[in-house]
């Protein structure tokens, strides 16, 4: 392997290596701890390869300036934190709704308001679901370590394009800011979708918001020959205003349906001995990695722990969840906030009694001592 | 090109207001736009939200309506991406100088060739008739039953001030001169600033007991000047028309190309 193939760096550094890998060609944003370094180093790569960064006056507008540079056909990103994202969540409705492809990282800070600037959190979970108003559907993705990091960032780009929606990218500070080593794949290893554009010639009507038989809608790059209308009220098959009761009804299913229809699909995890687990962890982002520590530590001693490290967050993967949890006595997740996945997991399983909270809310890493503690609680055994 | 190959006639009616002021605007910029002898396909139109930036939907160019405040910030993602395109980026007065204040001063801070018209008709007119940072001191709004004690901003101060590099001013009365003013806004390299006093009879007029379209526009008639005139140095309170600011100055996305030319050199040594 060549050496410039294996880099020692943040997770912050390894979004950017795949953004870069995905195509990425315009980034806008605003600083905020702990994602600053996306910025920072994407102000420096990205016009090496002719792409264009901007640091925008604040992050409405950061997000607002993707929305507009993804129209002209461009693969686009921007990278906040917890106050970011809460100005975000206008636009981020706004891509929703004109269904316009683009990248949104949260590396997750404390909160609420200013909060812990630097230190880890996962309170964002529901904000990602629901931050901007209105009933939608939202796809989030994350990651525990650096090497999911760049495929996850990478896979964002590729589920953005083809169901042509905003993908939230919901790493932590510790994922964000921890070194480790990353192999950088070949080109070509990693799949990559690029923008499925419409076939229809000049001079032919265009129907930008008329779905195809599999639900996907080509797109035409402003600039080119199909003159249309992009707005953020519901908007009939030309891109026009309209509160035709039947347009909007039909409007919001598809925005709905195209994310909900295929949430096995967009579902990524990853599983260890949860074959024969009695007792499965499930978590997500940096405190999967004590989570692992914990199961990969006791399995020797004969304890049957299992763990499901949760990727796609939303849509929730609720079949799965279900699946994997059928035989298991106790389930218990382990994250950094007051149980927001953990809510969803009891509305997964058959028995939601059987669901238990391994949590840290203090701007500290949780650690294997921290889940340890709380499984042997449940158990009966005492601290 | 006749006007109405500019139009989206598959959408009209529009929604404006008999005797409203932006029906004219979009006539003198879609003159303006004829004269100039551009290809539609490179031109794109980005606003906001509000009776103004209902402008989009009926021109036939690429149009981006987006939300409130909010235009300059999807246009300059828009231009800075392909500068090649044409941006046009009409505003109402609440859109351009309240909610979207901020975009408006740091868009021209960076000197990104867009053209925004601030269509300043004093009032919201979409949600009823609240007064906006343009209504001024002493007038009536829905908002201000007992009189509106805000003061209002200089629209043509603000943006010299923030750096625009043209800023100009008209009425919806002087449509010859607005359409001139539009031309060469557009043509401009930088960010353009232009003021038109546009009238809103249903309400601002209405509430401030102006009379209607006809009697506003008249008052556009009497209540300005062009710039440096006699009259203004007689009578000090007629509002200035014309161009205030032109000037050179780097412009964003060319300057963005020589940061591109300098990182690709630092890739090489």
């Amino acid at each position: 392997m060549k050496k410039e193939n294996i880099k020692f760096i943040q997770g912050n550094e390894a979004c950017v290596e795949g953004a870069l890998y995905a195509g990425l060609d315009f980034f806008a944003g605003y600083p905020i701890t702990p994602s600053t370094e996306i910025a920072e180093l994407l102000s420096s790569r990205l016009p090496q390869k002719g792409g264009k960064f901007i640091q925008m006056e604040d992050e409405i507008a950061s997000m607002s300036a993707i929305i507009g540079a993804s129209l002209t056909g461009k693969k686009v990103m921007t990278a906040t934190s917890g106050p970011g994202f809460s100005l975000m969540q206008e636009a981020l409705g706004y891509a929703i709704m004109t269904e316009i492809p683009c990248v949104i990282v949260n590396v997750q800070r404390g909160g609420p308001s200013t909060g812990i600037p630097t230190h880890v959190s996962q309170g964002d979970v529901n904000q990602a679901r629901w931050g901007t108003h209105g009933d939608h559907a939202i796809v989030t993705i994350t990651a525990s370590n650096h090497q999911d990091v760049f495929e996850t960032t990478v896979e964002a780009f590729n589920i953005s394009e083809t169901y042509r929606t905003p993908v939230i990218l919901l790493y932590d500070e510790v994922v964000g800011h921890m070194r480790e080593r990353l192999i950088v794949p070949k080109k070509g290893e990693l799949p990559l979708v690029e923008r499925l554009r419409t076939s229809v010639k000049e001079g032919v009507d265009y129907h930008p918001y008329l779905p195809r038989e599999d639900g996907r809608l080509p797109m035409s790059d402003f600039g080119g020959v199909h003159r249309y209308n992009v707005t953020g009220l519901f908007h009939d098959m030309w891109g026009f205003p309209s509160d035709n009761p039947k347009i909007v009804h039909g409007l919001l299913r598809h925005l709905v349906d195209k994310i909900q229809n295929n949430v096995n699909q967009i579902a990524r995890y990853k599983e260890y001995y949860l074959k024969d687990a009695e007792i499965i962890l499930i978590s997500y982002g940096s405190s999967a990695r004590s989570a692992n520590h914990v199961v990969v530590s006791r399995r020797p001693r004969g304890e049957k722990l299992g763990l499901l490290e949760l990727q796609t967050l939303w849509p929730f993967p609720y079949d799965i969840v279900r699946e994997k949890c059928a035989k298991a006595k106790y389930i218990v997740v382990v994250e950094m906030n007051m149980g927001q996945i953990m809510h969803e997991v009891r509305r997964a399983v058959d028995q939601p009694e059987k669901v238990f909270l391994a949590n840290r809310i203090d701007g500290v890493f949780i650690t294997p001592t921290d889940i340890r503690s709380l499984l042997r609680l449940i158990q009966g055994k005492g601290v | 090109m006749p006007i109405k190959d500019y139009i989206r006639e598959r959408f009209f009616p529009h929604i404006w207001c008999p005797g409203c002021g932006h029906g004219t605007v979009m006539n003198g910029l879609l003159r303006a736009l004829d004269s100039l002898g551009m290809s539609k396909n490179e031109i794109v139109m980005v606003s906001g939200i509000g009776c103004s930036s209902r402008i989009s939907g009926y021109v036939d160019f690429h149009t981006l309506h987006t939300i409130h405040g909010r235009a300059l910030a999807f246009a300059t993602g828009v231009k800075l991406s392909l500068p090649e395109l044409n941006l046009i980026v009409p505003m109402g007065d609440g859109d351009a100088l309240a909610i979207g204040g901020n975009h408006f001063i740091h868009a021209a801070r960076r000197n990104i060739d867009l053209t925004a018209i601030v269509m300043n008709n004093r009032i919201y007119g979409m949600t009823g008739g609240q007064y906006s940072p343009l209504s001024g001191y002493g007038t009536l709004a829905t908002t201000a039953p007992y009189t509106n004690i805000d003061h209002s901003f200089d629209t043509v101060e603000l943006a010299t001030a923030a750096g625009a590099t043209f800023v100009a001013r008209s009425t919806t009365y002087h449509i010859q001169q607005l359409t001139k003013i539009l031309k060469q806004a557009i043509l401009h390299e930088g960010f353009s600033v232009v003021e038109v006093l546009t009238q809103c009879p249903t309400y601002f007029g209405r509430k401030n007991r102006e009379g209607n379209a006809v009697d506003m526009m008249e008052s556009y008639k009497k209540n300005t000047t062009p710039i440096g005139s006699k009259a203004k140095k007689e009578n000090p309170d007629l509002i200035e028309r014309g161009v205030f600011i032109q000037k050179e100055m780097p412009e964003y996305c060319s300057e963005y190309d020589k940061i591109i030319e300098k990182a690709m050199a630092s890739l090489k040594t």
